[in-house]
């Protein structure tokens, strides 16, 4: 990183990449404060598929002719934009899934019931989403693996002595640990988090389906053993995501689902599994939406990550201020390192409610458990709304969504 | 908020939001049931008492939800005292009726009394919070302890 203070992302051109920001919803201009769910697609992404669809779509991996080798290639490419984003040693690390659900049930499937044995435990940590928590459950009822729950502060911060205590026994296999709370905003410190779980014999999975939104990510240097995001996140299409995996892990794991493109050749006997990635891509992919995914990554390059951070950490700070300001409003979560995502409940007012009487002003935000139940009742709390910024979020977006809080927060009286 | 409030947040529903007449679990009640809504993580439990003719002498809950599903369970409870499970049910088709397409039919005093809740059809994500009281309801008419909005 040099020494020099980013440039600033120029906002007002970028929401011009975005065609739906210009619309209006219930009369009002869209505030679209809830890109943490699934974010808004550039025009870069829209037209990579429209592009692949008008002149060369075709299945890949399998066509001897012009259209499938054309489409091959798009969709190759994005394993190498992906393998790239994370600067991973190889692009042969890259697993493409649905999303990071699959991504981590990948890893429960192949690397808990293959490799883990019973008697070894997992460990996760309290600020999981449901996806980080139930293939773990699964694993256990069916393999006899542990889990446990690392704890986290009132604060929302992982608890690094309580979180060692646990890798302790020499038992936990694998740490699966979120790299961004979806509800706190929280970063945990997944350098830290890979010192400790490797110190005493624990792989690690990083859930990124947030944090690579928000920060550039290098596996290499984190030096995790897998690595999960989702594309619609990030300013992708849904339905295809990135599983990285240290390829002499990916070599030792079985295959996750059977079938076409992932094997190497089939009898009526047996099968013998294709080399990685492919033994882990069972079946025709998502082409359109890989081939989407790889503008998107291209995309949020061209911003650059150093800039991305700048405008979230700005975003963040106002949003915090600005709530934080008002009478009866409460932000759950306070990490000292956080980001552009803000859960908050207010006095008298269910989230719901509140997510509704935004919605008539036009802001969108989210409300509820955020898949996230467990974390809802470590809180104490049964819901929140969530306020969630992205490149294309304004401050005085942020302003609207303070102003209007602050009269629902009159209208419930 | 006054320009921009919606229809569904009339004074009638935040008043019996905020102070349900008819919230906390009863000292004597016949069957208990209990309603999920596992996408929003609402919840209720419904306690109904029969008369000695068996139509629903009373019917008392003990939620955690929004404005919208408190008013309902509340409202809800009004509308069904006296009535026999037969006459229950109907009325359960009818508010769901009623929450889904806007239409809240004429005449009908019953109806009239759940109105307040005709607004609902402009939210379709809001539907489940307004008919989470009803479902439990059927749950404990047909004695079943569960039952779910989804």
């Amino acid at each position: 990183m040099n020494h020099l203070a980013p440039a600033a992302l120029d906002v007002a051109r970028i929401r011009q990449d975005f065609p739906i920001l210009s619309q209006t919803v219930r009369g009002k201009p869209l505030v679209f404060l809830d890109s943490a769910a699934s974010a808004q697609k550039p025009r870069a992404v829209i037209d990579a598929m429209l592009h692949a669809m008008e002149t060369q779509y075709a299945n890949i991996h399998r066509g001897l002719h012009w259209m499938s080798e054309r489409t091959t290639e798009a969709y190759e490419a994005t394993r190498d934009d992906a393998a790239r984003l994370l600067n991973a040693a190889d692009r042969a690390e890259i697993v493409f899934v649905r999303n990071s659900t699959e991504a981590i049930n990948l890893v429960a499937h192949s690397y808990g019931r293959g490799v883990l044995k019973p008697g070894q435990a997992v460990l996760i940590s309290a600020m999981e989403h449901h996806s980080n928590i139930v293939p773990w459950h699964m694993l256990r009822d069916e393999r006899g693996i542990e889990l446990r729950i690392a704890p986290i502060t009132d604060a929302g911060d992982l608890d690094l002595d309580g979180f060692e205590r646990l890798l302790e026994d020499g038992r936990v296999g694998l740490v699966s640990v979120t790299h961004m709370s979806n509800v706190l905003g929280t970063y945990t410190p997944a350098g830290r988090i890979v010192q400790i779980a490797h110190a005493h014999g624990a792989k690690v999975l990083l859930d990124g389906s947030q944090a690579i939104v928000h920060r550039r990510v290098d596996v290499q240097a984190l030096g995790c053993d897998f690595y999960a995001f989702t594309g619609h996140k990030l300013y992708g299409p849904t339905g295809i995501g990135v599983l990285w995996a240290r390829r002499d892990l990916l070599e030792r794991m079985p295959p996750f689902l059977g079938g076409g493109d992932m094997i190497s050749s089939v009898s009526y006997e047996r099968s013998s599994w294709a080399a990685v990635p492919h033994k882990f891509e069972a079946g025709t992919p998502a082409i359109l939406e890989g081939i989407g995914l790889g503008a998107a990554i291209r995309y949020v390059e061209s911003l650059g990550y150093d800039a991305i951070a700048a405008h979230e950490q700005t975003l963040t700070d106002h949003a915090l201020a600005r709530l934080s300001a008002i009478e009866g409003l409460t932000i759950i979560g306070r990490a000292q390192d956080r980001g552009g995502v803000v859960s908050f409940t207010l006095d008298r007012a269910h989230p719901h409610d509140v997510a509704t009487l935004l919605d008539r002003s036009g802001i969108a935000v989210r409300a509820g458990h955020h898949c996230a139940e467990p974390l809802m009742h470590r809180l104490g709390i049964d819901s929140t709304a969530r306020a969630s910024f992205a490149a294309y979020t304004l401050p005085s977006e942020i302003d609207a969504l303070a102003d209007a809080l602050i009269r629902v927060r009159e209208f419930f009286g | 908020m006054t320009a921009d409030t919606p229809d569904l947040y009339q004074e009638i529903i935040l008043r019996h939001g905020r102070h349900p007449r008819h919230a906390g679990k009863p000292d004597r009640y016949d069957v208990m049931s209990r309603g999920d809504n596992p996408m929003c993580g609402d919840r209720i439990e419904l306690f109904l008492s029969y008369g000695p003719d068996g139509r629903i002498a009373g019917s008392h809950f003990d939620a955690r939800g929004c404005a919208i599903s408190i008013a309902s369970a509340d409202l809800m409870a009004e509308a069904v005292a006296g009535l026999a499970p037969d006459e229950a049910r109907r009325l359960f088709s009818r508010f769901g009726d009623m929450t889904r397409t806007g239409a809240c039919p004429a005449g009908d005093a019953t109806m009239e009394h759940l109105r307040p809740l005709v607004g609902v059809h402009e939210y379709p994500s809001r539907v489940k919070c307004a008919t989470l009281p009803w479902h439990a309801l059927m749950a404990a008419l047909d004695g079943r302890g569960q039952a779910t909005s989804e």
